[in-house]
């Protein structure tokens, strides 16, 4: 028999129980369009991620202040508080590499404006921090050095901000409400989205004058971090390793002894980033999978109960000479074009699932060639898995019994 | 049609020395059949069953079920036999083995010169395909598929290719007088038609010997007549067909008769004045609806 007659005689057999067929299609349909959506999903955050991070420019280095373990207990981010304004300036002073650099400070508060209020991060820094993450403005413009220096009552909105305090109403110029005090906006800024590495929205959150923030909101005199840009994109690892002897210096740090600050530079966050998205796709696979793994086990149950129902055609076939592997091709060929099938529907599911995600989430999804190759390739394998047992079942029937099956 | 003869030449030569005369046949099955060649094409002379003090035990766990105990028996070609005996006489398991779906346990049976008992799965799989054509009682018609398909399908197991294998089925529902029935499926055929349509079924690989079991079990006195006289034809065109069954009126249409009892051949015999089947039809009422 050849294989176009072996695929067609299935088929007809499949067409038989048609309700039965789709209902067991259906497992593998799901499956795999659960595969392609979630690695879609997975995958575009990975892509996403890296999109911004080369957006944000490959030349920044990122200081924070140290993570720090003491007596056994490792402290988060934050921990230590000797990242201070005068390392920014010996940073910018000592560091041939360095081009820029911008403070960092940070609370959350309640903003006001008039009867709406929303609830938002408010980051003190300076003028340069715009130039340095090269984030525009949708209107008004920066705040002035002038301004840090006498720690004036301005701020500067992201997107997010805008839509809910301000809605249609031009927000430049108009007074908000932060903590009691009232400040001016001056600027808003163009939208980011979500934070590749954290998956924060950038959207949300209120720029202020790092000494506005420092001495009326916080009264910190420490920095949370430091941005910084390298002359270069090529000196940015030489920029690392002078901010890094630099601050060991300044901090009076021995040798032997942990950092009391961290420096990182796009490369580290890229890699960083690219690790949890990885994960993410993998657990996201994972998941995925068990249902194509339901899935196959379905075709199994049906096959198995087909071979059943169809003993006395399977005693037919190979009374008038059907041999072993005839039959065995037979239901073995049937689980196949089951699974296929369903494989093939389910990436067209899973397309459609993918471009559902991203029309109503807002989230980037890429489905790659490879995952609907993988997915059509490992539904097919489902079947021979899933698929064997049961043909091998009819294979081995004794043909007087199977004739005499009722 | 010269280089098939040539090929079978160099297979019987090969056969010779000790190759398989499977190889013999697997090559004829694939010729194609053209014109009104010969049902069968065995040489005349040979016993087309040779059947050698076969034994058959079953072993059911504690108990063991003796069920042929020493039969030996020839059929020639184009003989038209039937089996009679009762249920557990050992006619069953006969039949089986005859139709290589099982095996003797000892003794030996020669189909056609090939020694059966020695064969693997695949090779009775083969055998059954080439040299048996069955008829069951219930005719096992695959449902849902034309008569045409059913046919055909012991050819798609010959490794027949398709033109061929519809050409075979075709003239095979012709000698049965269905070949305007092709396209119908078995539930749009009465019980006579369907058994016709298993019938050439049975005849589409130009087998050695039709196998019948209880043929017309299923089916009322004037069709069964009717399908008697479908076996009479065939026999009369050389066919060897054998049948089993346990009715006399049924079994008086064969030429000769094995009663069988314990398992052993109890008579053999010649049926005399064997009544022509068109006849006994001829003078039956006709069906009143």
């Amino acid at each position: 028999m050849t294989l176009l007659q072996i695929i067609r005689i299935a088929s007809r057999a499949l067409a038989r129980n048609k309700l039965r067929s789709i209902l067991t299609m259906l497992g593998i349909i799901i499956g795999v369009g659960a595969v392609i959506a979630m690695v879609g999903v997975g995958q575009g955050a990975q892509e996403q991620a890296q999109k911004q991070i080369a957006a944000m420019g490959s030349n920044i280095l990122f200081v924070g202040s140290g993570t720090v373990s003491r007596g056994g207990t490792h402290m988060g981010w934050g921990a230590t508080k000797t990242l201070v304004y005068d390392d920014m300036a010996a940073i910018l002073r000592e560091c041939p590499a360095v081009a820029a650099a911008a403070p960092g400070g940070m609370t959350s508060a309640q903003v006001v404006f008039g009867n709406d209020n929303w609830s938002t991060r408010i980051t003190g820094t300076e003028p340069q921090f715009f130039e340095v993450r090269t984030w525009a403005f949708q209107s008004g413009a920066p705040f002035s050095q002038a301004d840090v220096d006498s720690a004036a009552n301005v701020a500067i909105i992201g997107e997010t901000v805008r839509k809910n305090l301000f809605g249609a109403t031009d927000p430049i110029g108009q007074t908000i409400r932060i903590k009691n005090l009232p400040f001016k906006v001056v600027g808003v800024l163009a939208p980011k989205g979500s934070s590749a590495t954290s998956g924060d929205d950038q959207d949300d959150t209120i720029i202020t004058p790092i000494t506005t923030l420092q001495k009326k909101m916080t009264g910190e005199t420490w920095l949370r971090w430091i941005i910084v840009s390298a002359t270069s994109r090529e000196n940015s690892f030489t920029a690392q390793q002078q901010i890094s002897s630099l601050l060991r210096d300044r901090h009076r740090i021995r040798a032997g002894q942990d950092d009391d600050f961290f420096v990182r530079n796009m490369a580290d966050i890229a890699d960083l980033a690219d690790q949890q998205s990885q994960l993410f796709t993998t657990l996201l696979f994972w998941i995925a999978s068990v249902s194509l793994v339901v899935g196959g086990i379905g075709i199994m149950n049906i096959m198995l109960v087909s071979v059943t129902e169809r003993t006395r055609e399977i005693g037919i076939r190979m009374a008038i000479g059907a041999t072993e592997s005839d039959v065995q091709k037979q239901f073995l060929t049937e689980a196949i074009v089951l699974s296929l099938t369903g494989g093939i529907i389910g990436v067209f599911a899973g397309l459609a699932t993918s471009y559902i995600i991203n029309q109503t989430l807002q989230w980037q999804v890429s489905v790659s060639p490879q995952a609907i190759a993988a997915a059509v390739i490992f539904s097919m394998a489902m079947g021979i898995f899933f698929g064997y047992y049961p043909a091998r079942k009819a294979a081995r029937l004794d043909p007087i019994e199977a004739l005499r099956y009722e | 049609m010269l280089e098939h003869q040539e090929r079978l030449r160099a297979l019987a030569a090969a056969d010779r020395r000790g190759v398989s005369n499977i190889l013999i046949l697997k090559h004829m099955a694939t010729i194609p059949h053209s014109g009104p060649a010969p049902v069968i094409a065995i040489p005349s002379d040979a016993a087309v069953i040779r059947v050698e003090d076969v034994h058959k035990y079953y072993d059911l766990g504690e108990t063991k079920v003796h069920a042929l105990r020493g039969v030996t028996l020839d059929i020639s070609k184009g003989e038209f036999v039937a089996i009679m005996g009762s249920s557990g006489s050992g006619k069953s398991t006969f039949m089986n083995i005859l139709g290589c779906l099982d095996k003797p346990t000892t003794g030996r049976y020669l189909l056609n010169g090939i020694e059966v008992s020695s064969l693997s799965k695949k090779e009775l799989a083969f055998i059954r395909n080439s040299q048996i054509g069955f008829v069951f009682q219930g005719f096992n018609l695959l449902a849902r598929t034309t008569a045409l398909e059913n046919v055909e399908l012991p050819t798609l197991y010959a490794r027949v290719d398709k033109g061929e294998g519809q050409n075979r089925a075709l003239e095979a529902l012709r000698l049965v007088g269905l070949a305007d029935r092709m396209k119908h499926y078995p539930s749009q055929l009465s019980g006579g038609q369907q058994q016709r349509v298993a019938i050439a079924r049975g005849l589409v690989n130009r087998p050695a010997i039709l196998l019948a079991d209880e043929p017309t079990g299923n089916l009322d006195s004037r069709t069964s007549v009717e399908i008697m006289e479908v076996f009479q034809t065939l026999n009369d065109g050389g066919l060897t067909i054998i049948l089993v069954t346990h009715e006399p009126d049924v079994a008086q249409f064969a030429r000769r008769v094995l009663q069988f009892r314990d398992g052993r051949l109890k008579s053999d015999h010649t049926v005399k004045n064997r009544p022509r089947a068109e006849e006994v039809l001829r003078n039956m009422p006709a069906v009143e609806d």
